[in-house]
């Protein structure tokens, strides 16, 4: 039989303000960012960001609810390659990630003539 | 310092099959960098869940991808599943990672006959889709259908695979081994082909972490990660250990992926050694209500799956996370310093899969 790794997968909500801060935490500890993404639920963004340890396969969502009129800072300085799913972000559901100095593509990650399109009608 | 200028690439390009566009910065014929745009065919799949209740998302999420059309439909019913707690039989699992292998073994054998294909060896891209044909025989054999199955449900699955298809599967995969094994001297021994791979586009360990790669592509840089390690599905009762690689450049990706076909086929064979008697799928009542992130390992790595359901028929969200997605910045890496002549087989070497990156 082939080894199993049955991690426990942990669930962080955390204040958008705490975001850079436990990016660096995350990158500090060897973590891999897995994935990013976003839902609007109920009026509000829920950002949803997967790191990953390559090792365990340990998976820790770190999640951010915030007001649409808020806005984020971008986890780019400590993952680059979050330039991808910042700009997804913005471009599908019009989150406002700054601090995007470089990596701000200016919706044009996908060539999509509609703005916003995932983000409900009711609320463009 | 030689003259610089922007070449174009893409997005269309006969090593293309789909479109991707990169404005190459370069000084005389090395790349300084590679600057992508995506984003020709969005479908904007994930936002069928205003219209789509959470039972025909699966077929959507099947045809997120053309080549990993099942394992997409499977991880998104797996995080159903989660999300409402549901526990699918043993049998169920099995023929998940039965297909699952299935699919592995095409897409691995399409992605080495487009990669013969980009070096200009045109014999060997018609073998490899010839042995591919007979994996898609198997699919049609099985579910009736080449390349969308449909045959993921919430608590299990809609069709078995009888002794005797299995038979007929165990027969053809003999076939297939040794078909593989001789365009597998060819892709691992030939000077030209060696020439053409051995070298180019080499990315450490370290930068593949660094860079948050997955699959065939990490592996072959030495990262020893492999999400069905995760235990999902069958895999608890296959031995089986990732396949990796340390050199890092597209020959490692190559090796990686030609002995990965093998795997697959060693794995075939224990499920069907191992596959026990009984349902294909449980009754399922209620409505998702809650939230699941699950990974599973496709031909191209690891793909992520989050869903956000709220115990009515329409979900808050669906998202899928490719492979491709993650690994675009490594391909952009492996672009510095490379030669103009040798972009094809980067682009090749990830396996890149736009129209599961633009779902």
């Amino acid at each position: 039989m082939a080894e199993v790794i049955h991690p426990e997968d942990e669930l962080r909500v955390i204040d958008w303000n705490l975001l850079l801060e436990t990016a660096m935490e995350m990158k500090n500890a060897g973590l891999r960012l897995s994935q990013a993404c976003v839902s609007y639920v109920a009026g509000k963004y829920e950002l949803v960001y997967s790191f990953v340890n390559d090792e365990t396969y340990k998976l820790t969502n770190v999640k951010v609810i915030m007001e649409t009129t808020d806005w984020i800072p971008s986890i780019c300085a400590f993952y680059p390659y979050a330039l991808f799913y910042e700009n997804e972000m913005k471009e599908l559901y019009g989150v406002d990630v700054r601090m995007m100095e470089g990596t701000d593509l200016n919706n044009k990650l996908y060539r999509i003539r509609e703005t916003t399109p995932l983000l409900p009608k009711e609320k463009k | 310092m030689g003259k610089r200028k922007v070449v174009p690439f893409g997005p269309q390009h006969p090593v293309l099959p789909e479109p991707i566009h990169l404005d190459l910065v370069m000084e005389d014929e090395k790349i300084l960098e590679a600057v992508p745009n995506i984003g020709f065919v969005h479908r904007g799949l994930e936002g069928l869940i205003e219209k789509k209740d959470f039972n025909e998302l699966i077929y959507i999420a099947e045809r997120t991808c053309g080549i990993c059309s099942y394992q997409h439909g499977m991880g998104y019913t797996e995080t159903l599943e989660q999300i409402m707690g549901v526990e699918i039989p043993d049998r169920a699992k099995f023929l998940r990672s039965t297909w699952s292998e299935l699919g592995r073994l095409h897409s691995h054998l399409l992605w080495l006959g487009l990669l013969a294909d980009g070096f200009g060896f045109e014999s060997l891209f018609y073998e490899c889709w010839r042995i591919r044909e007979k994996i898609l025989d198997l699919h049609e054999l099985t579910v009736g259908a080449r390349l969308i199955f449909s045959v993921n449900k919430v608590g299990g699955v809609l069709r078995d695979i009888t002794p005797e298809m299995q038979k007929t599967i165990l027969e053809t995969l003999d076939v297939v081994e040794e078909e593989v094994k001789n365009i597998q001297k060819t892709f691992l021994y030939d000077y030209s082909v060696q020439s053409r791979l051995k070298g180019i586009g080499v990315l450490s360990l370290q930068q593949v972490h660094d860079l948050g790669c997955a699959g065939p592509f990490a592996r072959a840089s030495g990262l020893n990660l492999d999400m069905r390690k995760l235990g999902y599905d069958a895999y608890p009762y296959i031995d089986f250990e990732p396949i990796i690689s340390t050199d890092g450049d597209c020959f490692a990706r190559c090796d990686v992926r030609t002995r990965e076909i093998f795997q697959s086929i060693d794995i075939i064979r224990q499920i069907f050694a191992k596959m026990p008697e009984g349902d294909i799928a449980v009754p399922v009542k209620g409505m998702p209500n809650g939230e699941a992130t699950v990974r599973i390992e496709q031909p191209r790595g690891e793909a992520v799956y989050y869903v956000k359901g709220n115990g009515k028929k329409l979900l808050d969200r669906m998202r899928i996370r490719t492979p491709t997605f993650a690994n675009l910045p490594g391909l952009l890496e492996t672009m510095k310093g490379a030669d103009l002549s040798d972009v094809p087989l980067l682009i090749l070497s990830i396996d890149p899969c736009i129209s599961c990156t633009e779902r």
